[in-house]
């Protein structure tokens, strides 16, 4: 992921294009998964636990693969929240806004991380609706890793490291 | 000797420390073992010492306490809980499908069979598929996902279809905010699911079966991959299940982060690989499902309440509970409650006892204001409807809906007006599109509710809010839309301050109860 440019959160700036290594990569992860029963989903997120993201020029690699229209994969990658279509930035902080993170002053932390990372281009402040983590919380996850407790104090500390 | 520690592997657990203990205590020179979590979950992370007595609990420890620990210092003090099964907070419990969870390592699948795994589906080898499908259906079990949709009559129908291939998916999306269930069960004791997945193919002739599991839950995607490989190395699942004939292979499905495709539907497009889109039924998934073939579609506590029916009999099971409600249910208490976690009990047992009795009050010692039963698309009840019993009719008889079994607690600082925006807003985002009562109802009904709040045509709002509900509920493909109007008025019918409306005003527009929260499947959810 060193080669691609870190980007804010917005405005997002286009990705760097897909070099003729990566596309060779994504046909491989896609070929392999091909004989599945409704590949289409195992493949976009292979591609981004491998590249970080869906490149618009991985999307005619895999329609080809798995012998699909760019429009049916374009389709199903927008639907979902997880397949994301620009490069990850350093950091991400994904904080629960669910009703029972709500209960425990989510919106608190939400609105001081959004704050905090307003301007930053290593950190990305993203929300997601429960974790699963609903007696703990406000919960979130800081670069993947499931965190409770998340106030505003707690998300400083846990984040002292990072830059920016 | 060294001593035997267990420090739970659940998400929870490792979300206020678990992984740093276990590697505290391992570095002391401990035999650390790795359970599920028992559920107390205000204690993890919940460290259990193997003595002459039992597992001695010691609560929320950190890696600083492990000399203390290990030393014994710390069994004076509060930090020390007693023997973990005498815990009055279960000892309290029926746990019938979490009896394992938190007792044994998740993976073991030795010790799943000494603690009676496997004797179900091993019962039910030896019976037709009829005869297990009737245990089933004489056990009055139903579907935990929400609907409540009776389990033997799905099973009968694809049991009796003919086709090619027939398929048994298992719904472990469990979008609903406050829901944590399935996620312990498949942290915990993932063979239960597995096993109560290959009685249904049996039971059903079907040969292949998915889990479609959230995005969200790295930890139970990662132990159910090991179980199932485990699970086929034992023979277990694969081309002869236990040596029986049946053939039956399983996977897991990852979802992408899409609250609806929690719908069995929009579930099954998703698995297809395709936009996770609700369809419409007829057809209904048990004629024509995964691939356009027959489906058994179930929740993950729906199939894991199955191998203690198969185990123990239809009969055994619908001895427990009420009224229609049959067996026992594993609720969640979440939110802003002191005591939160898994709390398997009987049907019928009153929110009262769960929220005071089990939940001890609010974390924040503040009274509670309300609690929300049910994920994001279920009522919000004052304490003054705690009385009421956990049971399917009962509650849509009050115009709310037990779901999946999550209780969120809200303490006196909620703004109901705020939660019933937020059940629009969220409806909005979370929409498949299919529909414009959906799609655009919930657009409006945020516009509608800003207006009420700033007292904008308060009156000529709130007529246009009942008529938005009405048009969601009776106009939705699904509930995602037709059930987004019971948070909402039921926020408004107990808290109409929060809206700044007088109570009297209030009662004019709520008297008019959804269809949908009164009738008594409830609702437009199967
Ligand atoms: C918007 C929406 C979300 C749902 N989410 C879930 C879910 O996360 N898990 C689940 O098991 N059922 C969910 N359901 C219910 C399913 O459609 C279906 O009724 C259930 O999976 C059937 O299994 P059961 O009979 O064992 O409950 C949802 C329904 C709707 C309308
Ligand atoms: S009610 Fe909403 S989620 Fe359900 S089908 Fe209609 S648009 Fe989709
Ligand atoms: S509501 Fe936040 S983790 Fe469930």
């Amino acid at each position: 992921m060193d080669d691609v440019p870190q980007r804010g959160p917005s405005p997002a700036p286009a990705p760097a294009p897909a070099d003729a290594a990566r596309a060779a990569a994504v046909r491989a992860l896609a070929e392999e998964m091909a004989g599945m029963r409704g590949p289409l989903l195992p493949v976009l997120h292979a591609v981004v636990a491998e590249h970080g993201y869906v490149h618009d020029d991985d999307v005619p690699v895999i329609a080809d693969v798995l012998n699909l229209s760019r429009a049916d994969v374009v389709g199903v990658v927008g639907f979902y929240h997880d397949f994301r279509r620009t490069p990850p930035t350093t950091h991400r902080v994904s904080l629960c806004r669910a009703e029972a993170c709500q209960a425990r002053g989510a919106e608190t932390t939400y609105a001081a991380a959004t704050d905090r990372w307003a301007a930053s281009t290593e950190v990305e402040v993203g929300e997601v609706f429960c974790l699963g983590n609903c007696a703990l919380g406000p919960s979130g996850t800081l670069d993947g890793a499931l965190h409770a407790r998340l106030t505003p104090e707690r998300l400083d500390a846990l984040t002292e490291g990072w830059r920016a | 000797m060294s001593p035997v520690v267990w420090v739970p592997c659940d998400a929870a657990a490792v979300s206020v420390g678990a992984d740093a203990v276990a590697d505290a205590l391992a570095a002391a020179g401990a035999t650390v073992r790795r359970n599920g979590s028992r559920g107390m979950l205000w204690l993890e992370p919940l460290v259990e010492v193997e003595t002459d007595r039992g597992r001695v609990g010691y609560a929320n420890l950190e890696p600083g306490d492990v000399g203390a620990l290990l030393a014994g210092d710390l069994d004076d003090g509060g930090r020390c809980v007693g023997v973990v099964d005498e815990h009055p907070w279960l000892a309290r419990q029926h746990r019938v499908s979490y009896t394992r969870v938190g007792v044994i390592e998740p993976t073991d699948l030795a010790a799943y069979r000494e603690h009676g795994g496997l004797a179900g589906l091993e019962r039910a080898l030896t019976l037709s598929a009829e005869d297990v499908v009737q245990e089933v259906t004489d056990s009055g079990l139903r579907g935990r996902g929400g609907a409540g949709f009776p389990a033997g009559i799905k099973w009968e129908t694809v049991r009796t279809a003919e086709a090619d291939v027939k398929f048994v998916c298992c719904n472990a999306d469990e979008g609903d905010s406050g829901t944590f269930a399935d996620r312990m069960l498949i942290e915990g004791d993932p063979f239960t699911l597995i096993e109560g997945m290959a009685i249904a193919a049996a039971a059903t002739g079907a040969t292949e079966g998915f889990v479609y599991l959230r995005s969200e839950y790295p930890h139970a995607i990662r132990t159910l991959r090991r179980a199932i490989d485990i699970a086929y190395a034992h023979g277990v699942l694969g081309a002869s299940v236990l040596g029986s004939g049946h053939a039956f292979d399983l996977d897991v499905r990852v979802g992408a982060g899409a609250y609806i495709c929690g719908e069995e539907t929009s579930m099954l497009d998703s698995l297809e690989g395709r936009r996770g889109e609700v369809r419409a039924k007829p057809p209904i998934p048990a004629l024509q499902g995964l691939f356009g073939k027959p489906t058994v579609v179930n929740n993950v506590l729906t199939l894991s309440a199955v191998p203690m029916v198969l185990a123990d009999g239809g009969a055994a099971y619908a001895a427990l509970g009420t009224g229609r409600s049959r067996g026992t249910q594993v609720f969640q208490l979440g939110g802003n409650v002191a005591q939160g976690g898994i709390v398997e009990a009987d049907f019928g047992i009153t929110l009262r006892e769960l929220v005071e009795d089990f939940g001890g009050g609010t974390a924040s010692g503040a009274p509670v204001k309300a609690v929300q039963v049910g994920g994001p698309l279920g009522a919000y009840l004052p304490p003054s409807r705690f009385d009421l019993p956990m049971d399917y009719e009962a509650f849509a008889e009050a115009g709310a809906m037990v779901g999946h079994g999550g209780i969120v607690v809200f303490d006196d600082t909620m703004d109901a007006g705020a939660m019933a925006r937020f059940a629009m807003e969220f409806c909005a985002k979370e929409s498949c599109g299919k529909c414009t009562p959906c799609r655009v109802g919930s657009t409006r009904g945020v516009e509608v509710i800003d207006r009420i709040r700033a007292g904008t045509q308060r009156e000529a709002n709130l007529v246009l809010l009942e008529d938005l509900c009405a048009t969601m509920t009776k106009g939705s493909l699904c509930a995602m839309g037709g059930l987004t109007p019971m948070p909402v008025r039921s926020a408004l019918e107990h808290f109409p301050e929060d809206f700044g409306v007088p109570a009297a005003q209030a009662d004019a527009v709520t008297d008019d109860m959804p269809e949908s929260a009164t009738s008594t499947d409830g609702g437009a959810r199967p």
